[in-house]
């Protein structure tokens, strides 16, 4: 048991579970409406934004995954930085325009939008489910981030008791979310990242200059993990890989629903676009996150013998935790483990909102209770928080960690194939909501397909062209499948005079 | 009218904001070891150095975007 590390941990735990709460009545409103408790009133501002989008997409899990998919994968795990590169110019030509459409509509979810501008119920329905289905296992994997950690102090990780601190961790980001909905995460955002920033700068100054700089560190990796292997024979291989994955998590970014929730939340359009052009700041970070991958290999942590039992349970991804508990004095192994810890608090928070907005708003209302009062829908999204975040406990408890990986590459899959309806909306008359809806359910009937025959483990799909072999990004892979089936059947049912001209959301 | 906070993008805008992507997209580009910078492979900086250089095209992207909105209500 490491008693300086819990000590620090506990007290910086606290700290935020004190701001969570006071956090309601930061720029107070009534938070009987759903857009004060699921969108902050959409009064955050450009610093607000900055922290909350970051806070949001930079997620526990990335500080865990990226350095773990180095440490295992070499220079493939590098693709999170053309991917967050991707992310913002692509953001910025897009968001602006969904959030005018959104405040002019009262408009708080994607799935709303969709609703408003197709007229489709079900196709807003199949957008929320796909949302809620792909931010579960999400959560369980900020969870499992925080399981990481715990285990790093040396608290017993097995049976009930193991289970503890976490079920603790949950208990406290249920209460604080239930009270003062947004408003909590994009406070505690900002303590998440002080945190990070001090850890990782620790981290990349201190490490390397130990170790006698760069240079040394990549002498001592295998020439084959640090770059992609060269094409042969016509296979273009981890080229096309690589490039495809980037560009598949670029786009599915922006759609998952925590990103919607916390870009609708921002007081404007033009918040959005200056942050796209600091938010790059925290790519910065995470580049530098994923090199420590490769200095944890070249320190060859996961042989020493205090660290190996870790890496036994944990894998690759005690890769940064491991780095930490090697190379610095245990009070600030406590600021890093917490800095972990609260980073997989403000995104779990978030994701827990933005699939309760999804429920109420798109299930419930539209389903169950039409005529329900604001009041009435805010308690129901309040009480779904907590099912959501209930649900992410009982998967990283009761499944091996395995399956939550597992899921959250296949939601990666489900979320991309609601993005021909979000463009579509925003920016054509082509489409119906029916030729939507048919491209929709084959681009996920291919996509799980592809993925299943990977028994689930990769999420590459190797399509033969000529002569030539293109692995590449399933999601990707069945975005184009999507898009081609509702292009081709939209033109179907005009061709049969079927469909009426659809008017573009906005600007047409 | 189309209020002015959400004019479409002109070609300015929209090849600035393909430069950086196009710059990070293709692998063969950049997937070498040499020139190192600090002991860093080619591979490595080329891509961390695309993400500040990222947020100042998108800048420019923006300033621009602004300035021509600006004309255009005159």
């Amino acid at each position: 048991m490491n008693w300086p590390a819990t000590v620090v941990f506990v007290c910086l735990f606290l700290f935020i579970t004190i701001l969570g709460f006071i956090s309601a009545r930061w720029r107070a409103g009534d938070l009987n409406h759903l857009h004060e408790w699921g969108l902050g009133g959409r009064r955050f501002g450009s610093w607000i934004t900055w922290f909350l989008i970051g806070g949001d997409l930079y997620t526990a899990y990335t500080f865990v995954a990226v350095p773990a998919l180095i440490f295992g994968a070499g220079a493939l795990g590098f693709f999170a930085l053309p991917y967050t590169i991707l992310v913002y110019p692509l953001a910025f030509a897009v968001l602006p325009r969904l959030w005018v459409v959104a405040r002019e509509h009262n408009y708080v979810t994607a799935a709303d939008f969709i609703r408003g501008r197709f007229d489709s119920p079900w196709l807003a329905l199949a957008l929320a489910l796909t949302g809620i289905v792909a931010t579960m296992p999400y959560i369980a994997l900020q969870l499992v981030g925080i399981q990481v950690v715990i285990g790093g102090l040396g608290f017993p990780t097995h049976g009930f008791i193991g289970d503890l601190p976490l079920l603790i961790a949950f208990g406290i980001l249920a209460a604080y979310t239930y009270t003062s909905g947004l408003r909590a995460p994009a406070m505690i955002a900002v303590v998440k990242d002080l945190l990070i920033y001090i850890t990782v700068l620790a981290l990349i100054v201190v490490v390397p200059l130990k170790m006698g700089g760069f240079g040394q560190i990549f002498a001592a990796i295998p020439r084959a993990k640090v770059l992609l292997p060269a094409p042969s024979n016509g296979n273009l291989g981890m080229m096309s890989y690589y490039a495809s994955l980037a560009l598949g998590s670029a786009l599915a970014l922006m759609l998952y629903p925590h990103a919607t929730t916390a870009v609708l939340s921002a007081n404007g359009p033009e918040t959005l676009r200056r942050n796209c052009v600091f938010l790059p700041a925290y790519s910065l970070m995470l580049g530098l996150i994923a090199l420590l991958g490769y200095v944890a290999y070249a320190a060859g942590i996961a042989r020493l013998p205090d660290l190996a039992p870790y890496f036994a349970q944990y894998k690759a991804q005690f890769a940064l935790p491991g780095l930490l508990l090697h190379f610095f004095p245990s009070w600030f192994v406590g600021v890093g483990f917490s800095a972990v810890a609260i980073g997989a608090l403000v995104p779990a928070a978030i994701m827990s909102i933005a699939a309760a907005n999804l429920f109420t708003r798109n299930v419930y209302r539209e389903f169950v209770h039409r005529t329900c009062s604001p009041e009435r829908e805010t308690q129901m999204a309040k009480l779904m928080s907590l099912v959501v975040k209930f649900g992410a406990l009982l998967f990283v408890v009761f499944l091996p960690l395995n399956y939550a990986i597992q899921l959250q590459l296949l939601g990666g899959i489900l979320i991309l194939q609601t993005l021909p309806a979000i463009i579509a909306g925003l920016y054509s008359r082509w489409f119906d909501a029916s030729s939507l809806l048919l491209g929709w359910a084959a681009g996920l009937a291919w996509g799980i397909w592809a993925a299943h025959a990977t028994a689930f483990q990769k999420s590459v799909y190797a399509v033969h062209l000529g002569h030539f072999v293109v692995p590449g990004y399933i999601g990707l892979y069945a975005l184009v499948i999507n898009l081609v089936v509702a292009t081709l059947s939209a033109g179907l049912l005009r061709a049969v005079g079927k469909s009426a001209d659809n008017a573009a959301a906005v600007g047409n | 009218m189309t209020p002015p906070s959400v004019r479409p993008l002109g070609w300015l805008q929209i090849v600035l904001l393909g430069v950086p992507c196009v710059a990070v997209i293709i692998p063969p580009l950049f997937n070498r070891i040499d020139p190192t910078l600090w002991g860093v492979p080619f591979f490595y900086w080329w891509q961390m150095l695309w993400v500040p250089l990222s947020g100042l095209f998108i800048g420019i992207a923006h300033k621009t975007w602004t300035i021509q909105n600006r004309e255009g209500t005159r």
